[in-house]
């Protein structure tokens, strides 16, 4: 149906079926998804040998996951590839917000002044599970495996014993860690008798992408009761190569079989579309859920993506959370591997990781609340909002089509330093660390996989392991960078490997530095 | 400085005059109506009130005589 024709990965024969590996592996990752493939990288960036499992041996069928955030952005030009997304990809900061036929207001996601990436990209997901691929073929200590379906998993204390089924048979591995990016199914988590609870759902939605070419600006467009589609809500979405997402809500009672046959889509396309022609990219019925689990670490096995958490889809928090467990979790199993900070680091994954989840289905269950509402009385709240908004502002804000995701911060995190003082603004400790214009560069262009001081117009001493970056006045003409960082002269920042700050001081204390670095290593 | 809380004691200049007007602006509305105008009524004032610390408790008050 559609025009993008899914690569096929070779199969290739694993050694272990004709020799019994004795070899622990430091590294396996379950499931070449978005998450999968950034922990893959990230590893492999860190120097680590990383082995990576995927039944199947294609990217993902259908476009899913279709708007990237900045902060994964970040993490992708970290890993290489974010220019490649960001070159194909639609750029959009603009929503539009339709009650009837009437535009009711719309949002900037923010000022495109000083930002090196845009708020969000679209671009579909079997792309960006390509490039990621693409990008692994860079790394020779990047072992992906495709027909290669694990079956079994059991540990104790010392390693990973998997079970791994290909098309030549079954063999075994033995790793030091497994990270498990299996998906919403994950047979991991099943395989372990771990629980996946949270909320159902029963809506359902009708996913139609269409190629057109149509005259529409690169916004998101979302519609409460639109004329072509009584009752309901509409979204309307571009991405790459002239398809655009059309997403229908369909309402409690729809059977998704039914509504998914071109002959039941096609009207509803036509009653919004006029006689515009369109050609099928990808057509899906989905309800969904909001799940997670209890803690992402159990033993030696670390949960990540949907795997570990779900959510609905407004809000575009799935794939962008999943990449950022990615982030928390590589540098802190480095660092592990490499005896350099002791494994009670690991335990921060979950601690940081499982409130982020949560928060991401806090912000998707209220969307989900407006968007559908549970019963008669909200439903004529909901309304009665919508009926408000066409006219006063005050309305407006409590409309609810989806907050866009952005970036966690671990308020309660162990590894950062609580301030000393007030700060008026900038970055606490567990928040991310902004980047911004650096001379004719960027704050964090080049920047290694390392904890990093900055330094405004502050004089520090190296410390091993630390790389320090001077940001004079001079260095920062837009003045942008002081500001996002509420820096004055003296002011350092101590960032973790993941761009989140682990510590910050108006003056510089070489003592303080340390035992804040000790303290974000879980030392 | 004491924390706001809700007024209880008589606030409204003509009592009898707004429980009127009330009753007046609900005329020829059918029932869906009406919830839509209790609704519209709510937001309105709580948007009036603004502080959350206040529409917590008459979230609380009005929902304890129940
Ligand atoms: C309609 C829709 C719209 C969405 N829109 C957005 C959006 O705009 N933005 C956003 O951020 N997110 C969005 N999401 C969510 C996003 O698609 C997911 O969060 C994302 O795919 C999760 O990535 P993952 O790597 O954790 O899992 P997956 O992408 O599901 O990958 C799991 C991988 O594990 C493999 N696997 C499974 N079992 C085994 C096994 N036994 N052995 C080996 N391999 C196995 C599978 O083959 C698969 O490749 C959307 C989802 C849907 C359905």
């Amino acid at each position: 149906m559609g025009s993008y024709i899914n690569p096929v990965y070779p199969y290739r024969r694993p050694p272990e079926l004709d020799r019994a590996s004795t070899m622990r592996h430091p590294v396996v990752i379950v499931g070449a998804g978005p998450v999968g493939l950034t922990a893959a990288l990230d590893l492999a960036l860190r120097g680590q040998q990383v082995i990576v499992l995927d039944e199947d041996n294609t990217v993902s069928v259908g476009s899913r996951a279709i708007c990237w955030a900045q902060r994964t952005l970040e993490i992708w030009d970290r890993l290489g590839v974010a220019q490649r997304m960001l070159d194909k990809g639609v750029l959009w900061d603009t929503g539009k917000l339709y009650v009837g036929e009437r535009l009711i207001y719309q949002f900037q996601m923010q000022s495109q002044a000083h930002q090196r990436f845009p708020a969000f990209i679209n671009l579909q997901q079997y792309y960006v599970e390509q490039y990621l691929v693409e990008r692994c073929a860079d790394f020779p200590a990047i072992d992906l495996r495709w027909k290669n379906k694990l079956v079994g998993i059991e540990q104790d204390g010392d390693e990973v014993r998997l079970k791994i089924e290909t098309p030549d048979g079954v063999y075994g591995l033995a790793a030091q860690y497994v990270i498990a990016a299996d998906g919403v199914r994950s047979p991991v988590r099943s395989m372990m008798g771990l629980s996946f609870d949270g909320q159902v759902f029963n809506d359902r939605f009708l996913i139609a992408d269409v190629r057109m070419t149509a005259e529409f600006p690169s916004e998101r467009w979302f519609w409460f009761d639109p004329p072509f589609h009584r009752g309901q809500s509409v979204l309307l979405h571009r991405q790459a190569d002239e398809v655009f997402r059309i997403d229908f809500q369909l309402g409690p009672n729809a059977d998704p079989d039914v509504e998914k046959q071109l002959d039941r889509v096609t009207p509803r396309l036509k009653a919004m579309l006029g006689e515009r022609q369109f050609d099928y990219e990808w057509v899906s019925v989905y309800s969904f859920s909001c799940r997670c689990m209890e803690s992402f670490n159990h033993g030696r096995v670390f949960f990540a993506g949907d795997a570990a958490h779900v959510v609905s889809p407004f809000g575009a928090r799935g794939g962008n959370s999943g990449v950022q467990d990615a982030d928390n979790l590589v540098w802190k199993l480095d660092l592990v591997l490499r005896n350099q900070a002791p494994s009670a680091l690991l335990e921060t994954y979950s601690q940081e990781r499982v409130p982020a989840a949560r928060e991401h289905i806090h912000h998707s269950t209220r969307s989900t609340d407006f968007i559908t509402p549970r019963n008669d009385a909200s439903r004529v709240l909901r309304d009665a909002v919508l009926s408000l908004a066409a006219d006063y502002p005050f309305a407006r804000a409590l409309i609810n089509s989806g907050r866009l995701s952005q970036a966690s911060r671990y308020e309660a995190t162990p590894l950062a330093t609580a301030d000393e003082r007030a700060w008026s603004g900038g970055a606490a400790p567990g928040a991310p660390a902004p980047d911004g214009p650096l001379g004719n560069r960027w704050l964090f262009d080049g920047a290694g996989e390392r904890f990093r001081l900055l330094a405004f117009e502050a004089k520090v001493a190296g410390e091993p392991g630390l790389e320090t970056i001077a940001i004079g006045k001079d260095d920062d003409h837009t003045g942008v960078l002081w500001q996002r960082y509420d820096a004055q002269p003296g002011t350092v920042y101590l960032l973790r490997p993941d761009r989140h700050v682990a510590a910050r001081w108006r003056r510089y204390d070489a003592q303080a530095v340390r035992t804040a670095l000790r303290r974000a290593m879980a030392a | 400085m004491t924390e706001k809380t809700l007024r209880l004691d008589p606030g409204i200049a003509d009592p009898d005059g707004f429980y009127n007007a009330l009753v007046d602006c609900y005329r020829d509305l059918d029932e869906r109506q009406v919830g839509l105008l209790n609704a519209r009524l709510i937001l309105l004032l709580a948007n009036q009130i603004g502080d959350q610390a206040l529409l917590g408790e008459a979230l609380q008050r009005a929902r304890e005589g129940i």
